[in-house]
């Protein structure tokens, strides 16, 4: 009844949201590779909840265990300091995808907002933006990232959050093109007419026409902000915590690459990380289908 | 009036690669010079307190190696600072007193842009050829395979793939008793036990060195290609000029290389340029894995070893190596595509 009393209830967020997650069941149940990445992902995601309770991590090391291949104790074998490589495999999913949570929600909120304003502006403030993010796109972030290791001591919150900052231009140039063709829309006309604030018309009238365009290119923030992570944890410059590209680091600093028996201490962590990535690139090419139809073939 | 429009268009781009190259020159000055407890101040700090100089010794010691003349006001060292970029020097490295910075770039970064440019080479002409077929053979049940593994390629991490280069050739022992090549042996950029120089034993042994980044750097890149591709030759196969072309009955071989495939490589060829500079830039980690001595691996000594003037320095080359690359993808663009030119 309520919605009887306030009628715009059912032209506001409410029915988008339920005609968004309409479309993206019908992304995933309709596309084979998408229901497959979605599966892997919530299986990443399951095992990151259940991981400290059911396989708590080997805190104390045991010289008598070290190196290992796999057996019946320990199916994926041990480390250079005797812990069961499987723990550390189940627990080390946790931080990244937290990380890559906060730098992807950072980074699709500055290009949405700072895109949808640049083109519903106009005029000289979108030329300095577009000029701005040109400049911006051609500054290499990896090696940025570790010069800036040379100055500041990084921890991987601080760096989750920096990577959301340094990656609004792409989000950028492709939310600023979407809202200029929008913009042609009758609604946004109506909108500019009742003389509604800019800040109105760029979050209530734009962006939930976006929405799609978002998640899409949410899970592509997600995957180049694991890409940068896992790099830095090999590189040694984020400090050592764990998850699975600190496994990678380890392995490789410990020499433990050149010892063929625990060729799974290397090789567990890039494969799962890679699982994480494809099934991050499958749902967002799932959700792409959804929302931009022409796509679908 | 088309000529005009033309250098119009490409002074805006040359404006903006030096802008590029000025913001980035000011974001490692600052770094350097005014943050809190900077280099330069911990430098000289440094040098009093271990090496027991007076602070004006400790001073003219960080003007030499830094390049900055430290005793004028912030504002005028700047001026200096850009002056001294612009001529590409950089000063002396902390770490290997007496050699420039510049020197040890230019021994670095040659091997950075030959593993980096060989692959990526391979990798384009395999994947423009490959794209093209599947473009035209999208009824044939190899496809979906291909597609696939090219999607699978493009979007695993470069240095992942570089990891499983590494175990599938140097770690495992598959015949029980050596590895498929000698992984230990090929680190570096060369053997100590030839010349370098026009040699053919010189030429074999770089490639032999280069061999696995190469590989790397050409699978990372080729499932972009194919995709790319794949996707630009499948839209062009729909275009009007096509469809006419078919009609006025010109040969399949004529259709195809003067009506599909200028179109379709125009989009990939400045994709190339651009790409070129990027991986430049995210060298590091592969060269890291590898232990090949390039630019990247040179950033990653710079900065565990705090050597500054190298680390901006590196950092700046890079940065101009891609300014460079995304300038040429725009030539390029205007060369290859006469319309863009009534555009700007």
């Amino acid at each position: 009844m309520a919605t009887k009393d306030v009628p715009y209830v059912t032209l506001s967020q409410s029915t988008r949201l339920k005609k968004l997650f309409e479309q993206i069941r019908y992304a995933i149940l309709n596309n084979k590779a998408g229901l497959f990445g979605f599966v892997l992902l919530s299986l990443i995601v399951v095992m990151s909840v259940i991981a400290p309770v059911v396989f708590p991590l080997d805190t104390v090391s045991d010289p008598s265990k070290i190196l290992q291949a796999p057996s019946s104790e320990h199916i994926l074998g041990t480390d250079h300091l005797g812990r069961d490589i499987w723990k550390q495999i189940a627990n080390g999913g946790r931080e990244l995808l937290m990380l890559s949570l906060v730098t992807a929600s950072i980074g699709v909120f500055l290009g949405l907002a700072l895109g949808a304003f640049s083109a519903v502006i106009g005029g000289i403030f979108d030329s300095v933006m577009v000029f701005l993010a040109d400049v911006w796109l051609s500054i290499p972030r990896l090696p940025l990232l570790v010069v800036f290791s040379g100055f500041f001591r990084l921890d991987s919150l601080t760096l989750a959050i920096i990577l959301g900052i340094l990656s609004w231009a792409g989000l950028y140039r492709t939310i600023r093109s979407e809202v200029l063709s929008l913009k042609q829309r009758d609604f946004i006309e109506a909108a500019t007419m009742q003389d509604l604030s800019t800040s109105h018309i760029v979050f209530r009238e734009i962006s939930p026409n976006l929405i799609g365009f978002i998640a899409v290119n949410f899970t592509l923030l997600m995957r180049a902000a694991i890409y940068a992570q896992v790099g830095l944890f090999f590189l040694g410059i984020l400090p050592l915590e764990q998850n699975w590209g600190v496994m990678i680091n380890q392995a490789w600093t410990q020499g433990v690459i050149y010892n063929p028996n625990s060729i799974l201490f290397i090789l567990a962590p890039t494969i799962m990380i890679s699982i994480l990535i494809i099934s991050l690139v499958w749902v967002g090419k799932a959700l792409e289908d959804v929302f931009n139809p022409a796509l679908r073939n | 009036m088309k000529l005009k429009q033309t250098i119009k268009y490409m002074s805006l781009r040359l404006l903006k690669m030096v802008f590029t190259v000025l913001l980035v020159t000011t974001i490692i000055f600052f770094l350097i010079r005014l943050m809190p407890s900077n280099p330069v101040q911990r430098f000289i700090d440094e040098q009093m307190t271990q090496f027991g100089l007076t602070y004006d010794e400790a001073l003219t010691r960080a003007t030499f190696l830094f390049s900055m003349d430290l005793d004028q006001p912030v504002f005028q060292q700047y001026l200096e600072y850009i002056g001294n970029v612009a001529r590409l020097d950089f000063g002396n490295s902390l770490l290997s007193p007496g050699v420039s910075v510049m020197e040890i770039i230019a021994a670095r970064l040659p091997w950075t842009l030959f593993t980096v440019g060989t692959g990526l080479v391979i990798s384009f002409i395999l994947g423009v050829v490959i794209g093209a077929i599947m473009a035209f053979k999208r009824d044939k049940w190899y496809e979906p395979i291909v597609t696939g593994f090219a999607s699978f390629l493009s979007a695993i991490p470069d240095f992942l793939i570089a990891i499983f280069f590494l175990l599938v050739f140097g770690v495992i022992r598959w015949n029980g008793e050596s590895t498929i090549m000698p992984i230990r042996l090929m680190r570096g950029t060369y053997s100590m036990n030839v010349t370098p120089g026009w040699n053919f034993a010189f030429i074999q042994n770089i490639f032999l060195h280069g061999l696995i980044p190469i590989l790397t750097y050409m699978f990372a890149q080729l499932g972009i290609w194919i995709l790319l591709m794949k996707g630009a030759t499948i839209s062009c196969l729909k275009a009007d000029y096509v469809t006419m072309a078919n009609i006025r009955g010109l040969r399949p071989g004529k259709v195809l290389s003067s009506y599909i495939a200028r179109n379709a490589m125009l989009p990939i060829v400045t994709e190339f340029a651009m790409r070129l500079g990027f991986i430049v830039g995210g060298s590091l980690i592969i060269e890291q894995l590898f232990v090949y001595q390039g630019i990247g691996l040179e950033l990653l000594r710079a900065t565990s070893g705090r050597d500054y003037p190298l680390m901006q320095g590196v950092f700046l080359i890079m940065t101009i190596t891609i300014v460079l690359c995304n300038f040429l993808a725009e030539l390029f663009y205007v060369v290859l595509d006469p319309r863009i030119k009534s555009k700007a």
